[in-house]
């Protein structure tokens, strides 16, 4: 009875483990099923192509693909420098009782619901924006800024844990202080080239982190579908093209978005596989 | 193990109770264009305090949604906030209301009125500065509704006559997001429905024509698209009692309250 126990209870984990997979694969044959049959109808160049009007026959996403990419490039040059400093600092420099503080409250700031930042944007970055730097306000600048505290969490939270995951044994630390070189030297000659590939994964993932976030940057990036030519003109990304059309999108229309949410799964799937071929590499 | 089949036997229990809790309530359920279910939603909740036994579910969609709903008998009545093509026109319908629509900028903007022409200048950016419209010397940041929503296709039909929205326009995705917009921002343009302008925006002239139900009524302001509801043939039994409440000088006065433009009489 208990043999049969053991073996049944293993069988109903491994269904569950399961459907949490066939969930995925639903999600993906779904997506696929829909989006393909679009870019196969109006074909590869009006897909990718310049104009996005739905109701007059175009498809073309490569503005939305642009947005993304600028704004999450803006996210990662205000998000990873303060990241990485933060994480430095939590790992080397701070005081017990100060990182007791600093962690819980970096956990808190993951915790905020994207919509909370999106409408902090709106009434506060947005108007300082347009006040002070002029334009609209609803730009690529608000985004990233928005974004670049989004991904805060993710960057600080993995590099630290890799910095401190740096084997104790090995006394890289003693060694090149002993060596004479300065705290900062050995932060940046032996410690960060020790858990460079924690640190570049916690850089992907946050940058995986951005690409995919919508309701926060829909409410203060401006979605137009033109090409920006500036930091404070505003954009459209991959993501809030479906966020703010679905509403009433319909036959084609509503394929060209789960078009653009293949495109967009691709992006990350390709993110993500890297950030897990580095961690990997490392053991 | 024998808690096991205790639970089962409640679990079933209670499937077969919640089946027979449906008493003779009378369902009505009307789906399609975003832009009447708020109205729709006020009416319902109206009709089912007048009418105990009765319940009726508004559900959104969009104006196309609505119509094919209605078509295939999937929603008793469907909703739609522009007029009906020519393949649709068999099908049973009525004008519930009128619904305006207007320019609204900042309650500092110096403009006031506007020609049709203007409007299109400016959406199609070969308009860009206040200044050549008579306003302060700033750039005019152009607010649109999204690709495929009723008030972006009405305001194309109305005004644009043709010709593109500019790509560099800002989207918003609901008349409320515009309007928020547009109260924050002194140099922005936008649209909405005429019931939901408020003091926070200020709406514009039209040809020196203010928007107004009166002013629809009597032909002088030409911005409005028709609230219709369709149906796949002619309504009988609660459809009915919905429709002829709706069309009453009770349900014609919550519309107006609402902000729309009642039927003729009313």
């Amino acid at each position: 009875m208990k043999k049969f126990n053991e073996k049944l209870s293993g069988r109903v984990f491994f269904i569950l483990a399961l459907s949490s997979i066939s969930m995925l694969a639903l999600i993906t044959v779904f997506i696929i099923s829909r989006g393909v049959p679009l870019i196969a109808n109006v074909g590869l160049k009006n897909f990718f192509g310049m104009t996005w009007a739905p109701s007059r026959g175009l498809f073309g996403i490569t503005p939305m693909i642009i947005g993304s990419v600028s704004v999450t490039l803006g996210a990662a040059i205000i998000g990873i420098p303060i990241g990485l400093c933060c994480s430095i600092f939590l790992a080397e420099f701070a005081p017990v009782r100060m990182r007791e503080i600093f962690r819980p409250a970096i956990q808190l700031l993951a915790g905020i619901p994207s919509v909370v930042y999106g409408f902090w944007g709106l009434l506060f970055v947005v108007p300082f924006i347009r006040n002070y730097l002029g334009g609209a306000g609803l730009s690529i600048l608000a985004g990233s800024i928005i974004l670049g505290i989004m991904i805060l969490p993710t960057i600080i939270s993995i590099s630290e844990a890799s910095i401190l995951a740096i084997p104790k044994q090995y006394l890289y630390k003693e060694g090149a202080l002993a060596l004479g070189l300065t705290q900062l030297q050995t932060i940046r000659f032996v410690l960060l080239p020790a858990a460079k590939s924690g640190i570049v994964s916690a850089v992907i993932l946050g940058i995986g982190r951005a690409i995919g976030e919508t309701m926060a940057v829909i409410m203060v990036l401006g979605n137009s579908v033109a090409l920006p030519t500036s930091v404070l003109d505003p954009v459209r990304t991959l993501t809030t093209n479906i966020g703010i059309e679905m509403g009433y999108a319909k036959d084609e229309h509503q394929q060209a978005l789960f078009a653009t949410g293949i495109v967009l799964f691709i992006i990350i799937m390709i993110l993500n596989s890297t950030a897990q071929y580095l961690t990997r590499r490392k053991r | 193990m024998k808690h096991i089949k205790t639970s089962f036997a409640a679990i079933l229990l209670l499937l077969l109770l919640s089946a027979c809790g449906n008493s003779s309530v009378e369902k009505v359920i009307v789906a399609g264009s975003t832009s009447v279910q708020p109205y729709a939603e006020v009416l319902a909740e109206e009709f089912s305090i007048l009418v105990p036994d009765s319940e009726v579910d508004v559900q959104g969609g969009g104006s196309s949604a609505g119509i094919s709903a209605a078509e295939d008998n999937t929603a008793d009545i469907g909703m739609s906030s522009r007029g009906l093509k020519d393949s649709e026109m068999d099908l049973w319908h009525i004008e519930i209301a009128k619904d305006g629509l207007v320019m609204i900028v900042n309650p500092a903007n110096s403009v006031s009125d506007l020609t049709l022409e203007q409007i299109r200048g400016i959406y199609t950016k070969s308009i860009g500065n206040w200044s050549e419209l008579g306003g302060t010397d700033a750039k005019i940041h152009v607010i649109a509704r999204e690709e495929g929503s009723g008030t972006r296709d009405a305001f194309e039909s109305l005004i644009m006559g043709g010709e593109w929205v500019t790509p560099k326009a800002i989207i918003q995705n609901s008349n409320g997001a515009v309007k928020q917009i547009v109260s924050s921002d002194p140099n922005a343009i936008g649209f909405i429905s005429l019931g939901l302008a408020d003091s926070d925006v200020k709406v514009l002239n039209l040809d020196g024509v203010t928007p107004s139900g009166e002013n629809v009524k009597n032909g002088l302001y030409s911005l409005y698209r028709p609230f219709l509801f369709v149906s796949s043939r002619p309504p009988e039994g609660a459809v009915k009692r919905f429709i002829d409440f709706t069309c009453s000088a009770e349900g014609q006065k919550l519309l107006a309250d609402e902000g729309l433009i009642p039927m003729e009489g009313n």
